[in-house]
């Protein structure tokens, strides 16, 4: 029998999820994709100038922070951060970004596209395409530019063109449309940097991958101020990406209790980002997985506060890990996110990402439940700085 | 046995004349007009009609089915709409009918009873852009239990072994998008669609071989389809249907008959004067 970590499949499946569904056009530059991270993988110089970019350019290992002023408040588990949001660009984006550039490079693509939410990964795809020299364009929706303008401001500055997406709800959901759009006009000599764990087939593997440190450094820390391993493990999903890079490396680990925290929007009987808490099995952008439905099967708008969880899929590997009960997915709403903020804000003096702090928010739950001897470990995937103008109307 | 659609693309080829397919998306601009639009289609001489299943992300298309796709959601179209168009249409008419569209309604809707619901009203084959051969197992056995074609595409940079392979597990016939590009957009290098068609139809041996994306005009048609079966028609006929039923200024049957002239035009180009 599989392990649940040994996905996925030749074929892109993780159980019945995943998959290769895209138009006959793609096929060849996914295929042409995996076949060069394969060879990527075996091939020590580019495992070595990887690892060379994470410690030098991105500032890993990043910390893992023990968060005494926060475990005290909470009066439960230990609670340890790891601290994403000092990498280059302030959050995890940048693992992923640098590996696929590395990809695009060695396939000989000179033209990078990528689409973005919160603005993170468009500012971490800009921010590798500036590094390396390459033509950078970022597919954002119309309204999230309004919303996270500094980022937009960011990734001009970085050389990227941004491209509004004014079809649909204007948000992640269509830019990714049109990014895919770009993709299958301009196939032969572009790279799409996807920038999460969703779309066909490598993407969510290799995505994936380029995470796991996250997780690998932080099994090793903590046995380092610990000397043994983590509890509990939280982390918020939107796509999915930082969390699948903490979680991948314990999935095997039974005795370590996994939770992904969805957004809750307004409240899961109104406007919502949860996915795997209410959606239902489905397509979109290439993948079987959960998605934000109708009846009709046409795809609903997702809502949340946070640009970057506004999406109504996830990648596929949480829906098998959901279906597989390996992991517990629970969700906080808007204002309980916006409590999140200040509560780590006023504790710990980390400003988190609207993302992070829905994680935050389920923190008081959990530590409360768990004893003093336990240990919580929490991955603060990005930094709160791009979302003043959202906080502000809260605080 | 031959399907349908295959039967009625050699009849027509074996009279020397291109095969044509008609997209059109179901509800656009509204539902009440569908099948008014698919009868005035069929009047113009389309040998085989693909009747758009709306879809919220139809991630292959270019503006003018993308919003043809909104405007039809927009006013109250959905599978049941869609279906119940194809069954009226077949009531009055024997041409090919399939459905073309993204997977995620169809899985909604569960596959099984999708290929039975789409036999019972009338269709003969079903094209699903995001849905490559690799794929197909998902609904391949509810469409042969269905006696229902599944029609798969190949495109520029398809090679030559998949291209074999979808002509082996292709039914009705082998769609050969012209260009990497979306729908509605025109042609760049004619050279190289001219060598990719030529390609395609030395490999496409079992099926009947059509070209589409990019065809506007009869001048379109006959230039891509040299080496092809035939060519189908889509942006274009969208485009039409929006000036002749997107407003209150051109009167009933007035439109029906322009619409069929616009369809007859680009089979056998314009009447003379």
């Amino acid at each position: 029998m599989n392990l649940i970590s040994d996905t996925p499949t030749e074929t892109g499946r993780f159980g019945d999820y995943g998959g290769i569904f895209v138009p006959e056009i793609l096929v060849p530059a996914v295929e042409e994709l995996t076949a060069a991270y394969r060879e990527a993988q075996q091939d020590d110089a580019f495992q070595a100038e990887l690892d060379g970019l994470l410690r030098d350019y991105v500032g890993r290992p990043t910390p893992l922070t023990f968060a005494n002023r926060l475990t005290d408040e909470l009066g439960g588990a230990r609670i340890y951060l790891k601290r994403e949001d000092l990498c280059h660009t302030g959050a995890h984006k940048i693992n992923n970004t640098i590996g696929q550039i590395l990809l695009a490079r060695r396939m000989g693509k000179t033209r990078i596209i990528a689409e973005t939410g919160a603005g993170q990964h468009g500012v971490a795809t800009a921010t590798v395409c500036a590094k390396f020299g390459l033509q950078c364009i970022v597919y954002m929706g119309a309204e999230d530019i309004e919303r996270q303008n500094l980022n937009v401001l960011r990734m001009r500055l970085l050389g990227a063109e941004v491209r509004p997406a004014t079809s649909g709800s204007q948000t992640l959901k269509d830019a990714t449309n049109e990014a895919i759009r770009d993709w299958v006009t301009n196939v032969n000599d572009t790279f799409y940097i996807i920038g999460s764990v969703v779309g066909p087939h490598p993407y969510p593997m290799l995505v994936r991958d380029f995470h796991r440190v996250i997780g690998e450094e932080t099994r090793a820390q903590l046995l380092e101020h610990e000397g043994r391993g983590p509890d509990a493990l939280v982390a918020c999903v939107g796509g999915g990406s930082n969390a699948m890079g903490l979680f991948y490396p314990f999935l095997e680990d039974e005795d370590v209790a996994i939770y992904g925290v969805e957004a809750a929007g307004e409240g899961l009987d109104g406007r919502h980002a949860a996915t795997l808490t209410l959606g239902s099995p489905g397509i979109l952008h290439g993948a079987m997985s959960y998605l934000l439905q109708d009846e009709d099967g046409q795809i609903e708008l997702a809502h949340s506060v946070s640009a970057g969880l506004d999406y109504p899929g996830v990648g596929p590997e949480h829906a098998y890990l959901k279906d597989a009960g390996r992991v517990t997915y629970v969700s906080a709403t808007d204002s309980e996110a916006i409590e999140g903020v200040k509560l780590l804000s006023r504790t710990e003096g980390i400003i988190p990402a609207l993302e992070t702090a829905h994680a935050v928010a389920f923190l008081p739950e959990l530590a409360g439940r768990m004893t003093a001897d336990q240990i919580i470990v929490l991955n603060c995937s990005g930094r709160g700085d791009k979302d003043m103008g959202t906080i502000s109307e809260y605080v | 046995m031959a399907s349908r659609i295959e039967t009625r693309i050699r009849e027509t080829t074996t009279r020397g004349e291109k095969a044509m397919g008609i997209f059109v998306t179901s509800g656009f601009p509204d539902p009440a007009h569908t099948v008014e639009i698919l009868q005035a289609i069929d009047e113009g001489g389309a040998d085989f009609i693909e009747l758009g299943m709306p879809f919220s992300d139809p991630l292959a298309e270019g503006l003018p089915i993308q919003q043809s796709s909104e405007r039809a959601l927009a006013a109250g179209a959905s599978m049941r709409t869609t279906l119940e168009a194809a069954r009226a249409f077949r009531a009055s008419s024997t041409t090919p009918l399939l459905l073309m569209g993204y997977l995620n309604p169809v899985i909604r809707f569960g596959v099984s009873n999708f290929f039975r619901a789409a036999a019972s009203s009338g269709v003969d084959g079903v094209i699903l852009p995001d849905l490559p051969p690799s794929e197909r197992a998902l609904v391949a056995g509810a469409a042969a239990d269905a006696n229902i074609d599944l029609v798969h595409l190949i495109a520029p940079n398809t090679s030559d072994d998949r291209i074999r392979h979808v002509d082996q597990v292709a039914g009705g016939f082998v769609y050969a998008v012209s260009i990497t590009g979306l729908t509605g957009t025109g042609h760049g290098q004619t050279d190289a669609v001219n060598e990719y068609l030529q390609r395609a139809r030395s490999l496409v041996r079992k099926n009947c071989l059509l070209v589409g994306f990019g065809i506007s005009s009869h001048e379109d048609a006959m230039r891509l389809s040299e080496h092809t079966d035939g060519f189908i028609v889509g942006s274009a006929v969208i485009r039409k249907i929006d000036d002749l039923f997107g407003s209150d200024a051109v009167s009933g049957t007035d439109r029906a008959k322009a619409l069929t002239a616009f369809v007859r035009a680009l089979k056998y180009g314009k009447p003379t004067q």
